[in-house]
């Protein structure tokens, strides 16, 4: 049909766009990595020198230099245990219902459509729904409870997600196995479904709570303050009974909002303590999302069926 | 139903003939040489030592328990297994007449497919039209020439006994054929560029025995014009279809010679319990 | 359950079945079913909870702006005495900063997918995948900072009319924060394609690009379009890097370089100050809000039609 020359000539070319194809791909693989690489030198030019132990131990101020982020991460800390008490029992409720119990039919097609639909709802919306449902249908308030409930439907989707996942990829003959010597259903999933499943879902958990403590716009929408100069009532006291939920009404700020409030300010000293935050709440997801990564990566490779 | 097994019948008895022929005419030219062929998978040598020759214009069958290495051995042949990491070949495939070592490290793996045509164990068409599928191959080699194209796809469809089912329907997704019917499309695709050497792996595993009819009386008719490089894991099918048997068992070509002499009358022990179902 | 009927016929009266039901066992069962039904539910309740509030809310709102007048007129001004309602500023700076973002994203994202999923060895897909994923995470209002102090300075040089707030910086931005989330989900549609069809592609003589692009996106077609889609509602519902970088200033044009406000950066506005409830701001946000999920909803179905047209049959 052609002759070798031809042939030849062909498959050179073809090697070619090859090789110019491998290296466009290769440099957008890059831009995200190469982005994230520019991100972080810039804060830590801009922020580094900011970050002291006062940075952690002050309030936010009106002098820039003497601002810290204490009430930021008390208050991130307090909203994450909200959402993490409610989002991870919830999601991995649902994700065992959905793998282990439901039968085939529209209301497990329901609960599913809604899962993978909720996933993809700009986080913004959920602060619209908690504005209106927790803050005032339930008076809740622009508290830590309706701050962390908030956070908690947005990450549900996640944690439901990698939990059904880690569930099946258990195979079908452990279930046989367990049922074989008279296991009823909550045993083999109490004694065999959740613990092999375990690291699956933890990683989900990281990653959603990761994503959780990064996310402002939901958060400014239900009315968090900017400028806290506070910390909410311990939740542990001196007087019987030794624990207080007075805190879970306390008004609060967090992380990033905190981040936004100086990056919203025009002089360059507030923007240096943006910076600063910045690289703090970088590195904190960071390390969260690489633990949860490198927890999977483990379990994968310790559990082979 | 009736007229299958007549015409596979037929096959079994022209093959008989063919193969008696081959074994006792010395008459025929030279395809490829294998030498010394070895191969590993990382450490893990999966291919010993195969020494073989494949004459031009025969069917030559590969025979072995799975696991014995014949897909690998096959696979050579047109590099396939460049497309893997950490494999190695060893020796060399000496494809005639001009003698090039095709596993040479000089010799580029995308020139032997474009000479070399392969169809899979499990039809494999691409999700695209009936006719694009049998033009892929035309215009990977850049053939921009529609009249031309078309010429050559219909002839491959003619070639592979599939024009007649599927002319009507030349724009419709592959994926809407039956299973036998996607394996002729694919055998039409090999056929479409005019290969050298095609090589079979399984090509009826997955088919239901008419299909296979089918696919055995093509395999037949298409040696005239190509040379034929077939696995199977079905020892009747290969006594059917070839003029060449090896049998291969634990990455080593075990026996080599015509189709009749290895089935009737094996040299080697091994050869003979495989034949008599000792294991498999 | 069968295993009612089942016990029932076998649990004769005064019979001593020792394979009977034992009622304490079955009733703990149900109940932890009850349990777990109930908290999947939390999910559709969810769903029903946006859209009732997201309706129930807008509802209020045009009872005293007329649809029309939200839907035509070109000004949104509520923040002033001479109020007006007109959603297309919002609009106009949403589809902005999205079609920049994506105009960068899905060109990049997918030639990078191809790459790690067809070129790229085992090794760095493995190094590399993980990495998006860390990419993915890291915060919004961070990538506000990249937009407003990094990324529009760096464009200013080569465009010195560009005003500090701009639409364009924080659209290029959002197109770097969903470049992972494309390229993740097209390379997994690109590596599900079957083994075969490459190898079947590679035996014809064809080279890895010819492959690629000739056999695997096609054949993937289905699975990426849903990585766009994924972008699509993920460039629409970005809140942060707009608030931040783009000036929270509803200003109705189509020209990237001027400032501008998104949905979600009015949102973000309105709810900054102070906002009583159920004042006309108030609701406002719920209006806005509906449009938005109008927006990425219509995109999804679209999307899902290019899906059923392309799906894969391997």
């Amino acid at each position: 049909m052609q002759d070798t020359q031809a042939i030849r000539q062909l498959v050179l070319r073809g090697r070619r766009r090859d090789a110019i194809f491998a290296i466009i791909g290769l440099i957008c693989m890059m831009i995200g990595i190469l982005t994230l690489a520019v991100l972080l030198a810039g804060l830590i030019q801009d922020g580094a020198h900011r970050l002291n132990w006062s940075f952690f131990e002050n309030f936010p101020s009106r002098r820039a230099h003497q601002a810290g982020i204490l009430s930021a991460i008390v208050g991130s800390s307090l909203v994450m245990l909200i959402t993490a008490a409610t989002a991870i029992p919830f999601g991995i409720g649902a994700g065992i219902y959905l793998e282990e119990y439901a039968r085939r039919g529209w209301v497990t097609n329901l609960i599913e459509v809604n899962v993978t639909n909720l996933a993809g709802v700009p986080s913004i919306i959920y602060g619209l729904l908690a504005l209106s449902v927790f803050v005032y249908m339930l008076d809740f308030g622009q508290s830590i409870l309706s701050a962390g409930l908030t956070l908690a439907l947005m990450i549900l989707p996640v944690i439901i997600v990698s939990t059904r996942e880690a569930i099946r990829a258990i195979p079908v003959s452990i279930r046989e196995a367990a049922y074989g010597v008279g296991a009823t259903r909550w045993q083999l999933v109490r004694d065999h479904i959740l613990p092999y499943s375990a690291g699956g879902i933890l990683t989900g958990v990281i990653i959603g709570l990761a994503r959780a403590i990064g996310e402002t716009a939901p958060i400014i929408t239900i009315g968090a303050l900017t400028f806290i100069a506070f910390l909410p009532a311990s939740p542990i006291t001196g007087d019987f009974p030794f624990i207080s939920f007075e805190w879970l009404e306390s008004p609060f700020t967090v992380m990033p909002i905190q981040m936004f409030n100086w990056l919203s300010r025009p002089q360059a000293a507030f923007q240096e303590n943006a910076a600063a935050a910045g690289l703090v709440l970088v590195v904190m997801t960071l390390v969260m999302n690489g633990t949860a990564i490198w927890l999977r990566i483990r379990f994968r490779k310790r559990i082979k069926w | 139903m009736v007229e299958q097994n007549n015409m596979d019948m037929s096959i079994r008895i022209a093959h008989k003939d063919a193969a008696t022929t081959a074994s006792t005419s010395p008459s025929t030219t030279l395809k490829a040489e294998v030498k010394g062929l070895d191969f590993w998978y990382g450490d893990n040598q999966a291919l010993k030592n195969i020494n073989m020759r494949i004459d031009e214009s025969r069917v030559t069958a590969l025979i072995g328990p799975s696991g014995c290495g014949k897909s690998t051995y096959l696979r050579c042949f047109n590099r396939m297994h460049d497309l893997q990491d950490n494999t190695r070949y060893g020796g060399e495939i000496l494809f005639q007449p001009d003698g090039v070592n095709i596993l040479a490290r000089s010799v580029d793996p995308i020139e032997v497919r474009m000479r070399i045509g392969m169809v899979f164990q499990k039809p494999n068409p691409f999700p695209k039209s009936i006719f694009e599928n049998v033009a892929y191959g035309l215009r990977v080699r850049g053939q921009k020439n529609r009249s031309e194209i078309a010429d050559r796809v219909e002839q491959a469809l003619r070639e592979a006994s599939i024009w007649d089912e599927v002319r009507e329907r030349l724009e419709d997704m592959a994926f809407n054929l039956s299973g036998g019917q996607q394996q002729r499309l694919c055998i039409a695709r090999a056929l479409a560029t005019e290969p050298e050497l095609l090589l079979f792996d399984e090509p009826t595993s997955a088919l239901d025995p008419n299909a296979t009819a089918n696919i055995e009386d093509l395999i037949h008719r298409l040696k005239e014009k190509v040379t034929i490089l077939i696995v199977t894991h079905n020892m009747q099918q290969a006594a059917r279809v070839s003029d060449y048997t090896a049998f291969m068992y634990l990455g080593e070509l075990i026996e080599f010679g015509a189709t009749r002499g290895v089935f009737t009358n094996p040299a080697k022990k091994q050869t003979e319990d495989y034949i008599t179902g000792r294991y498999g | 359950m069968p295993a009612d009927s089942i016990n029932r016929l076998s649990d004769a009266p005064g019979s001593d079945n020792r394979f009977a039901y034992k009622p304490t066992r079955h009733i703990g069962e149900r109940f932890i079913e009850a349990i777990l039904f109930a908290v999947s539910m939390t999910a559709v309740a969810v769903t029903v909870g946006i859209v009732g509030i997201l309706l129930f809310e807008s509802a209020s709102f045009f009872d005293q702006v007329s649809i029309v007048d939200f839907l035509t007129d070109t000004q949104w001004t509520i923040m002033f005495a001479d109020k007006h309602y007109g959603v297309l500023p919002l609009l106009a700076g949403t589809l902005v900063t999205s079609t920049v973002a994506l105009l960068f994203a899905v060109p990049v994202g997918t030639i990078a997918a191809v790459y790690l999923s067809e070129f790229a060895t085992v090794r760095v897909r493995e190094t590399v995948k993980p990495t998006l994923e860390l990419l993915a995470g890291v915060p919004t209002v961070v990538y506000g900072y990249f937009a407003l102090l990094m990324v529009t300075p760096a464009l200013q040089w080569f465009m010195p009319d560009l005003p500090g707030f701009n639409m364009l910086g924080p659209g290029l931005v959002i197109g770097i924060m969903i470049i992972p989330y494309i390229t993740s989900m097209a390379e997994d549609a690109m590596r599900s394609v079957p083994m075969q069809m490459r190898e079947g592609s590679y035996a014809m003589g064809a080279t890895r690009l010819q492959t690629s692009l000739r056999v695997v996106v096609p054949a993937a077609t289905s699975g990426i379009v849903a990585a766009y889609i994924l972008g699509i509602s993920r460039a629409f519902g970005e809140t942060m890097v707009v608030a931040v970088a783009a000036g929270q200033q509803p200003n109705f044009t189509w020209d990237p370089t001027e400032p501008g406000a998104t949905i979600t950066a009015f949102i973000v506005q309105v709810a900054l100050g102070d906002l009583p409830h159920g004042s006309i701001e108030y609701q406002s946000i719920f209006a806005v809000g509906l449009v938005l999920v109008l927006m990425t909803l219509l995109f999804n179905v679209l999307g899902h039609l290019a899906r059923m047209r392309f799906r894969e049959i391997y």
